[in-house]
Order: C-alpha cells, then sequence, then structure tokens
C-alpha cells in the first residue's frame, strides 16, 4: 500500500492545476514529487530552504495577497518549531491556510526523537479555530487535502501518518462515523488507530466510534453513543499525546454522569530508535495492550 | 459611510499634535518618534494607497513589522484619513481599537497585526510572492523593522530567502536608532546586500534623502533602506 504522503504531491498536482488560488509552500522537505508541479506552476510551487518560521510566515503573507496556502513538512518542523508563526501569522492576522503534516508520532522512530512530534495536535489545540484532520489510510488523506484546500479560507491541520487502517472508510471532514455498536461503552478510534482498536475490541460489546476529523470534535456523536450505552463509559485512542481529546469528550458529556479514559502517546520520551510498530507496542497501543486496558476500563 | 463635510486634511506640522493626544506628552523623544518621517514619507509620497483603495489588490502595502510603539504610526493613518482622529483619544483601552501594538483586524488600512517581533518581513516576503503568483507585478510591498528586531532569527531566512530569489517587489526601511546590544559588525547594510539586495543608507529625519533612496530603481533585487536616526540611548 503506498503512504499517506505518497498521495500529498499527486493531490496538490491537480489543486494547482485546478485552482489558481492554490499555493504549496515547502522547507526543502517533499520537495522532489512536486518537480512537474513546479514546473507548471513556478510561482505557486515554493520552496524557502530550510527554513521553518519563514515557511509558516511567508504562507501567511500569501494568505493575506488572497491566495490559499499549503504549508508542508515534518510535523515538528511545522508546528512546533514556528509555533508562534502558525499563532500570530494566520489566527491573529485573521487569515486562513493549510498546514499538512508528516511524520506523526514515530513515522520515523529510527530518527530519534528530534522527528517526533506526538504533542503537535495538543499544541494546535491552545489555538481558536483549527479544523484537525487525522486521516487513517491514504484515500481518507486524499479526501481530507482536497476537503481542507476548499475549505475558504479555514484554518486547517491535516495530519499524514505512515500508519494506516487497512480499510478506508468514507470520511465528511466532519463528523465521526459509527463503525460498531455496542451497549457497555464507548471507544472512540482516532485515525490510524482504528484496526487496533477494531482488533482489540473484538467480542467486547461497545460501540466504536471513527473519528478522522477530531476539531472541532464531534460531541453529538459522543452524546448519542455515550447516552445509549448502559453507562457513559468513553475511552478514546489517539495516535499522539495521550489525553489531547479527554477536555472535549468531558465537555460533550458535561449533562451527563461519565468516564473517560484517554489513551495515547506518553509524554516520557523513550530514547528508543527501531520501527514504529515497536513504538506502537511501548505505548500501549497495539491490540493485545488495548485491549487489557480497555476491558480492565470498563470492568473497573 | 457618507460625509457631508469636507475631510479635514492633517499635514506632517499635525504629526506631533495628534500623538499628544496618545501619549499625554506635549513633546516626544527620539525614541517614540524614531519611525515618524519614515512613515511619513511613506504615505505622504510613496505608497499607492488610500482610505479609498485600502482593500484593493492592486495597493502598495506597508507592513509595520516594528509593532512596539506605534503612535507615530497611528498618528499618520489618522493624518491621511485611514482612522478618525477621534480614535486616537482611546489609545490602549479596552473599548479602543488602537492598542499599543496594532491589530489589522481592528484599524482600517493596517497591513499586519504586530507587537511579537520578526514577523513582518517573512510576511511581506509572502505577499510579495502572492502577488506575483497572481499577475499582480505593480504593487509593491513595504516592511518596517527595527535595527534590534533584527536580533531575530526569523527575519535573516527571509533577508536570506528574498535576496536569493530576487523578490523585487519587496522593500525594507530598518530605522536603525542603534538599540541593538550586540550592533551589527559590518553594519546593518552590509548584511543585506551580502545576500543580494539593493542597499541605501540615509539620514531617517531628511525627507528628500529617505524619499529618493524609497524610489531609488532595484532592477531584480529587493530593496533595503537604513534609516539612521538618533540613538535611543544617547
Amino acid at each position: 500500500m503506498d503512504t499517506m504522503r505518497d498521495r500529498f504531491a499527486p493531490v496538490l498536482t491537480r489543486l494547482l492545476d485546478e485552482d489558481p488560488r492554490v499555493a504549496v509552500v515547502l522547507a526543502e522537505i517533499g520537495l522532489a514529487p512536486f518537480a512537474a508541479a513546479a514546473r507548471r506552476h513556478p510561482d505557486r510551487v515554493i520552496n524557502v530552504g530550510i527554513r521553518e518560521q519563514l515557511l509558516v510566515g511567508a504562507g501567511a503573507g500569501l494568505a493575506l495577497s488572497g491566495m490559499r496556502p499549503v504549508m508542508h513538512t515534518f510535523a515538528s518542523f511545522l508546528v512546533e518549531r514556528p509555533f508562534e508563526q502558525v499563532k500570530l501569522d494566520f489566527g491573529h492576522q485573521g487569515v486562513g491556510g493549510v498546514l499538512v503534516s508528516a511524520g506523526a508520532s514515530y513515522d520515523v522512530a529510527s530518527g530519534g526523537y528530534t522527528h517526533m512530534a506526538p504533542g503537535d495536535v495538543a499544541l494546535m489545540d491552545t489555538l481558536e479555530g483549527w479544523r484537525v484532520h487525522v486521516p487513517g489510510h491514504p484515500d481518507e488523506a486524499e479526501t481530507l487535502l482536497r476537503h481542507a484546500v476548499a475549505a475558504g479560507d479555514e484554518r486547517v491541520y491535516v495530519r499524514l501518518s505512515a500508519q494506516a487502517n487497512q480499510e478506508a472508510l468514507a470520511v465528511d471532514g466532519e463528523r465521526f462515523t459509527v463503525v460498531r455498536d455496542g451497549r457497555r461503552g464507548v471507544v472512540v478510534a482516532v485515525g490510524p488507530m482504528l484496526d487496533n482498536v477494531l482488533a482489540a475490541t473484538e467480542g467486547l460489546d461497545v460501540t466504536v466510534l471513527y473519528a478522522a476529523t477530531v476539531r472541532p470534535f464531534d460531541a453529538g456523536a459522543l452524546r448519542r453513543a455515550a447516552g445509549v450505552a448502559d453507562a457513559a463509559d468513553v475511552v478514546i485512542v489517539e495516535p499522539y499525546l495521550a489525553g489531547t481529546s479527554t477536555a472535549a469528550a468531558n465537555d460533550a458529556l458535561a449533562d451527563l454522569p461519565h468516564r473517560v479514559l484517554g489513551l495515547g502517546v506518553g509524554r516520557r520520551e523513550l530514547r528508543r530508535y527501531g520501527r514504529a510498530e515497536e513504538h506502537i507496542a511501548a505505548q500501549g497501543l497495539d491490540a493485545a495492550s488495548l485491549r487489557e486496558r480497555i476491558a480492565g476500563f470498563l470492568s473497573s | 459611510m457618507t460625509t457631508t463635510a469636507q475631510r479635514q486634511t492633517y499635514g506632517y506640522a499635525d504629526l506631533p499634535r495628534l500623538m499628544s493626544v496618545m501619549t499625554g506628552d506635549e513633546k516626544h523623544g527620539p525614541a517614540a518618534t524614531s519611525t515618524l518621517d519614515v512613515v511619513w514619507v511613506l504615505y505622504d509620497r510613496v505608497l499607492g494607497v488610500t482610505p479609498e483603495t485600502a482593500d484593493s489588490p492592486g495597493r502598495d502595502r506597508f507592513l509595520l513589522s516594528k509593532g512596539h510603539g506605534p503612535m507615530a504610526y497611528y498618528a499618520v493613518l489618522a493624518a491621511k484619513g485611514f482612522v478618525p482622529v477621534e480614535w486616537l483619544d482611546g489609545f490602549g483601552g479596552f473599548d479602543s481599537p488602537l492598542g499599543h501594538h496594532p491589530d489589522r483586524t481592528l484599524v482600517p488600512g493596517v497591513e499586519i497585526g504586530s507587537g511579537s517581533l520578526g514577523h513582518g518581513l517573512p510576511i511581506a516576503v509572502g505577499t510579495a510572492l502572492g502577488l506575483r503568483a497572481q499577475g499582480l507585478d505593480e504593487p509593491a510591498v513595504w516592511t518596517l523593522v527595527g535595527d534590534a528586531e533584527l536580533d531575530e532569527g526569523s527575519n535573516h531566512e527571509a533577508i536570506a530567502f528574498a535576496g536569493a530569489f530576487g523578490l523585487e517587489r519587496l522593500h525594507t526601511v530598518v530605522v536603525d536608532n542603534v538599540s541593538a546590544t550586540y550592533g551589527r559588525a559590518g553594519g546593518i547594510a552590509a548584511r543585506f546586500e551580502a545576500a543580494g539586495w539593493s542597499t541605501l543608507t540615509v539620514d531617517g529625519r531628511d525627507h528628500c534623502a529617505l524619499y529618493e533612496a524609497f524610489c531609488a530603481p532595484h532592477p531584480g533585487r529587493p530593496h533595503v533602506v537604513v534609516a539612521r536616526v538618533e540613538p535611543k540611548f544617547a
């Protein structure tokens, strides 16, 4: 299977052809697949060199001039390093744009902590008005990239990951989807966590919701699912910092006695290299660990 | 909005009085007015933008990056009719659109919100790129930075890129009141020149010299004017 990132340049190349407002801004990373697009649209495929503050700042300038900028690099260099540019040059200026990251929490596991960004979504959560897509499959990534670029002047963050589910689901860039119905609780699987969550909850009488768009948080879907369960016990399994959506779930269920368990990547730096699968297991996010943690929570 | 009375016009001589409305001071030291002459000459004689064209795609853009101490900027915007002179009274107040750092969403004619240093020049780079991509080759993009603001590394990302790229419609004016603690060995203009910019250094109080420097041709290169004013810590 190709990766979400493999889809990025082909999708954006088509969007560059279709919409003269679209501009892609890169900081060396991910440049090669844009060679043909850059020949056709030399003014709208812009490589600023290894300069991430400029990547975001110049993207905001493009937006101020009336363009729809799409900025791309690894999550750690797109969201964390130039975070103040994301905060001020987009939010405070009141303009829109699309941030598309690669690398996720540990796609580049052998690269170590410098290339890991488990905190990206939590950081974006401190800002107003960002829609956050976490696709779970390359097909979903393609749909959500198109959705993000077409979203007027909205601010959108698209988190691409090498980790993916076997099958794509239909995604609309808005709502959670009910994948499985049950009575004993609700498990929300975010993006690439779905396959492990489905395997972990096999035979458990729980509702599984799938979230490929986590902000805005689909409070209505969670309320409906939790409202019909025997107990409003909710587990959220996210491929980034554990607990990132716990507050959103609590807010959604404010008028209902409930419990929420947030599973995801821990804050502790493991100081390990290796492969993504090894980090998934080390974080307790493989199917066996998830089953133990989910079943333990529901029976407690 | 329609006005029956003809709009009162203000000149350079009115600016100290307009600033006094904000500062409460009769007279202003060099620090408060370091940008005054630069901003005035730009709006009076250089920038192709008026209150009527403040949202026009073809306007020239002025991005005040050094958002600290915006009294001179607000005074010029009021003098040129972008904002009502009455707004100056509320400067810094909860209900006032005029804060101690400007907000573009609150003030007509203000192109960027600033206050955190080192944001204007990178945004100006993107604005110039965006206008170019839309075939708008005429509008000039100007940004004003302070000499100490050049301490911020983000500026150097923008300076290096714009020079190498040959971003001709980009213009920077550095108001140099020698306020950077560590100075800049070799001079400010040399940094830009090494990156491929056209550079001129002039007296930041001399309106003729500023005007000529602002209008100097610079084919194929971005242009910087270093405007020297009285040292902040003289």
